[in-house]
C-alpha cells in the first residue's frame, strides 16, 4: 500500500518538477543570455494560461488550445521585450527587479481588467482523461503522464535547439561573450527578443497544462516563479541542465516530503501534532534544501563558481 | 547635501502637520494613514541602510516585517488568552506591554537576520536577490500552514498593547509612538553613516575588493549592517501588527518586500529621509488612484516603471536636481 503511494507521489513530484523546469529553462536562459533577473516571468505563465483559456472557450480544442498558450505568451513576451525589457539589460539588478515587479503588477491588473477576478478553468479532452496502469497495480492519471511525457519532450527539444542549431550557436555565443558576437554581425537585439520570446512561450505553455489541473487565475503565477527561482539557484543560474536536474529535485522533494513527513512524524508524535508540525516543515523543505545546497557549494550544482 | 537638509525640514513639517489637521478636522483617518506613513517609513530606512547604503539587494525584508508582526501578533494573543507561550525550559506566558514586546521583536528580529544574513551573504548578486525572496517565502509558507496561530486567516488582537499612562487607542497617541521610533530610527541611520563603520559599508557598495584590500573583514561589515536593517525593519513590523491589531501571512508575502523597496526607490536611495517620501507618495497614491478606479495597481506599476526608466534618483533626487540648476 505504501509503495504504491510513495510510487504514485513520486510521478506527482516528477511531473510538478517538469513544469518547474518549463518554468525555470526560461529563467535560466534569459539570465544566462541577457544578464536579466525577470520576476515578471510568472505573468507569462498566467498569460499562457489565459490565452489557452480563451481559445479553449472559443474552439472547445483543447490542442489548439496549448497552442494558443504558446502564441499568447510569446507575442506578450515580444511585446514587452521590446517596449520595456530592452531598457534594462544595461541596467544593474536593482533596476530589473524592481522594473519586472511594477510589470506584474501592471500585468496581473490588466488580465484582470479583461477577465475578472473569478477563475476560469480548462477542460482536459476526453482522450486524457481517466487513468492508465503502469505496472501491475499502479494506476495513474494520463494526463499526469501526458505532462511529464510534454516535459522531456521539451527538454529534448531545447537540447537539440541549444546544441545543434545555429540560433543555438549564437545563444550559447552570447552566454559567453556578448560584446564578441555583436562584433561578429549577428544581430543582438533580434537574438535578445527571441530568446525573451522563448522563455515566455516555455512559461506560457507550463501555465496552460497546470491550469486544467487547477484553475486558471490571476496571480496563479506567483507561486511557481519562486520556486522557480529556488530551482536556478539549485541548479546553478544560467545552466540548463543544472535547470532540469534541480527543477525534478525539488519537485520530487516537495511532493513526497508534503506526503511523508506527516506521516513519518507519526512515529514519534502524537497524530494531530505531528499532522500539523509535518505539514509547516514539509512546505519549507525545499527551501532547507536550497539553504544545504548553498552551503556546501554556493554557485549551485551546475554554476560557475 | 543642505539642498536635502531644507528638503528635511519641511519632512518634519509635515510630519507634525498632517496629523494637526486629522485632529482640527476631526478625521481620525488621516491619522491613521500618517501612522501607516511613519511606520511603512521606518521599515524603508531599514531596509535603505542594507540596500541604498550597502548595496546589498535584499529582496526578503518582508521576513523581518512579519517576523516583528507575528512576535507582537503572538505574544498579545497569549496574553488575551492568558495562555502560556512555552512551558519548558521555564514557563513563559504572553504580554501585552510594549516595554516588553518591543525588545523581544528586536531579539527575535535580530536573530533571524542574523541566520538569513550569514547564509544568504555567503553569496552576491543575482544569486544574494533569490536567497533573500526564498527564505522569505519559506517563513510565509510556514505561517501558512501553522495552525496554531490562525494560519492563512492570520490572527486578531482585539485590543492595542499598552504603554505605560498612555491610551494607545487613542490614533494621536499611537502616531507619537510610531513617530518617536520613526526619529530614531533615522538618528540611528544617521549616527552609523557617519560613523567608521559606516564609512566601511558604503564603501563596499563602491568596490567590495579595495575595501578587502585595506584589511577589512567584509563579510562581518555586511552581516553587521545586515542584522541592523533587518532589526528594524522587524521593528515597524511589530508597530504594525498594532496599528491594524490583525497580522497575516500577507505580512510575509513578497509582494510586502518588493514593496518596502519601492518606498526606498520612490524617495530616493541612500537618502536618509527617502524610504519615509517614497512611503508617503505610494500611500498618497494608493489612496487617490483607489477611490478613482479598482484597477489602481495598473496605474501604480505604469508609474513605477516610468520612474525607474527615466527618474532613477527617485522623488528626492528630482527636488534635489531641480534647485540644484536653479542656483
Amino acid at each position: 500500500m505504501t509503495l504504491i503511494l510513495f510510487f504514485e507521489q513520486l510521478l506527482n513530484g516528477i511531473q510538478f518538477g517538469t513544469m518547474l523546469f518549463l518554468m525555470s529553462a526560461g529563467l535560466t536562459l534569459i539570465f544566462g543570455v541577457m544578464g536579466l533577473i525577470n520576476l515578471a516571468h510568472g505573468s507569462f505563465y498566467m498569460i499562457g494560461a489565459f490565452s489557452a483559456a480563451l481559445i479553449a472557450a472559443l474552439t472547445e480544442s483543447f490542442w489548439l488550445a496549448l497552442l494558443a498558450s504558446l502564441a499568447g505568451a510569446a507575442i506578450a513576451g515580444v511585446l514587452i521585450e521590446i517596449i520595456i525589457i530592452r531598457r534594462l539589460y544595461r541596467r544593474d539588478h536593482l533596476d530589473q527587479v524592481l522594473a519586472t515587479f511594477a510589470l506584474i503588477l501592471l500585468l496581473s491588473e490588466g488580465v484582470r481588467w479583461c477577465f475578472g477576478a473569478f477563475p476560469l478553468y480548462l477542460n482536459i479532452p476526453n482522450i486524457l482523461n481517466g487513468t492508465v496502469p503502469i505496472f501491475d497495480n499502479i494506476i495513474y492519471s494520463k494526463y499526469r503522464l501526458f505532462i511529464i511525457f510534454m516535459g522531456f519532450l521539451i527538454a529534448l527539444g531545447l537540447y537539440i535547439l541549444i546544441t545543434k542549431t545555429r540560433l543555438g550557436i549564437r545563444i550559447r555565443a552570447g552566454q559567453n561573450d556578448r560584446q564578441m558576437i555583436s562584433a561578429l554581425g549577428v544581430d543582438i537585439s533580434k537574438l535578445y527578443t527571441i530568446v525573451f520570446a522563448i522563455g515566455a512561450s516555455l512559461a506560457g505553455l507550463a501555465g496552460a497544462m497546470i491550469g486544467a489541473i487547477q484553475s486558471v487565475e490571476v496571480g496563479m503565477g506567483e507561486p511557481i516563479l519562486i520556486l522557480a527561482f529556488v530551482v536556478i539557484v539549485i541548479g546553478g543560474i544560467g545552466s540548463i541542465k543544472g535547470a532540469l536536474v534541480g527543477s525534478i529535485l525539488v519537485g520530487v522533494t516537495d511532493t513526497i516530503g508534503r506526503i511523508f513527513l506527516p506521516e513519518l512524524l507519526k512515529l514519534f508524535m502524537e497524530p494531530s501534532n505531528a499532522t500539523s508540525v509535518g505539514s509547516s516543515i514539509g512546505s519549507m523543505l525545499i527551501y532547507i534544501l536550497m539553504a544545504l545546497v548553498l552551503i556546501i557549494k554556493p554557485s549551485g550544482l551546475f554554476g560557475k563558481s | 547635501m543642505i539642498i536635502e537638509k531644507f528638503f528635511n525640514k519641511w519632512i518634519m513639517f509635515f510630519l507634525i502637520l498632517i496629523p494637526s489637521c486629522g485632529v482640527i478636522f476631526d478625521e481620525p483617518y488621516f491619522i491613521t494613514l500618517a501612522t501607516k506613513v511613519v511606520i511603512l517609513g521606518i521599515a524603508g530606512i531599514g531596509l535603505n541602510l542594507a540596500l541604498g547604503y550597502c548595496g546589498l539587494i535584499s529582496l526578503g525584508h518582508a521576513a523581518f516585517f512579519g517576523i516583528g508582526g507575528y512576535i507582537t501578533g503572538i505574544l498579545s494573543f497569549h496574553a488575551l488568552n492568558d495562555e502560556v507561550l512555552f512551558s519548558w525550559p521555564l514557563a513563559v506566558s504572553g504580554s501585552s506591554e510594549m516595554l516588553i514586546i518591543w525588545p523581544i521583536a528586536i531579539l527575535v528580529s535580530a536573530l533571524f537576520s542574523f541566520i538569513i544574513g550569514l547564509l544568504s551573504l555567503r553569496t552576491s548578486g543575482v544569486y544574494f536577490i533569490m536567497i533573500t525572496l526564498a527564505f522569505a517565502q519559506m517563513l510565509y509558507f510556514f505561517s501558512i500552514s501553522w495552525p496554531n496561530y490562525g494560519g492563512e486567516d492570520g490572527l486578531s488582537i482585539y485590543m492595542r498593547n499598552s504603554f505605560p499612562m498612555v491610551n494607545t487607542m487613542d490614533p494621536l497617541s499611537f502616531y507619537v509612538i510610531s513617530l518617536f521610533w520613526l526619529l530614531f530610527s533615522i538618528f540611528i541611520s544617521l549616527r552609523l553613516i557617519n560613523s567608521p563603520f559606516g564609512m566601511s559599508f558604503q564603501a563596499i557598495k563602491q568596490n567590495e575588493e579595495r575595501v578587502k584590500s585595506v584589511g577589512i573583514e567584509t563579510f562581518k561589515v555586511k552581516l553587521l549592517v545586515f542584522v541592523i536593517s533587518g532589526t528594524i525593519t522587524g521593528l515597524a513590523g511589530s508597530l504594525y501588527t498594532d496599528l491594524n491589531r490583525f497580522v497575516s501571512p500577507t505580512v510575509l508575502d513578497w509582494h510586502t518586500s518588493g514593496e518596502i523597496m519601492v518606498f526606498v526607490i520612490l524617495g530616493g536611495m541612500a537618502r536618509l529621509y527617502g524610504p519615509l517620501v517614497g512611503a508617503a507618495f505610494f500611500i498618497a497614491l494608493e489612496q487617490t488612484l483607489g477611490s478613482y478606479t479598482e484597477n489602481w495597481q495598473f496605474w501604480l506599476g505604469l508609474i513605477l516603471i516610468l520612474v525607474i526608466l527615466y527618474a532613477r534618483s527617485g522623488i528626492l533626487g528630482l527636488f534635489d536636481k531641480k534647485l540644484r540648476h536653479e542656483k
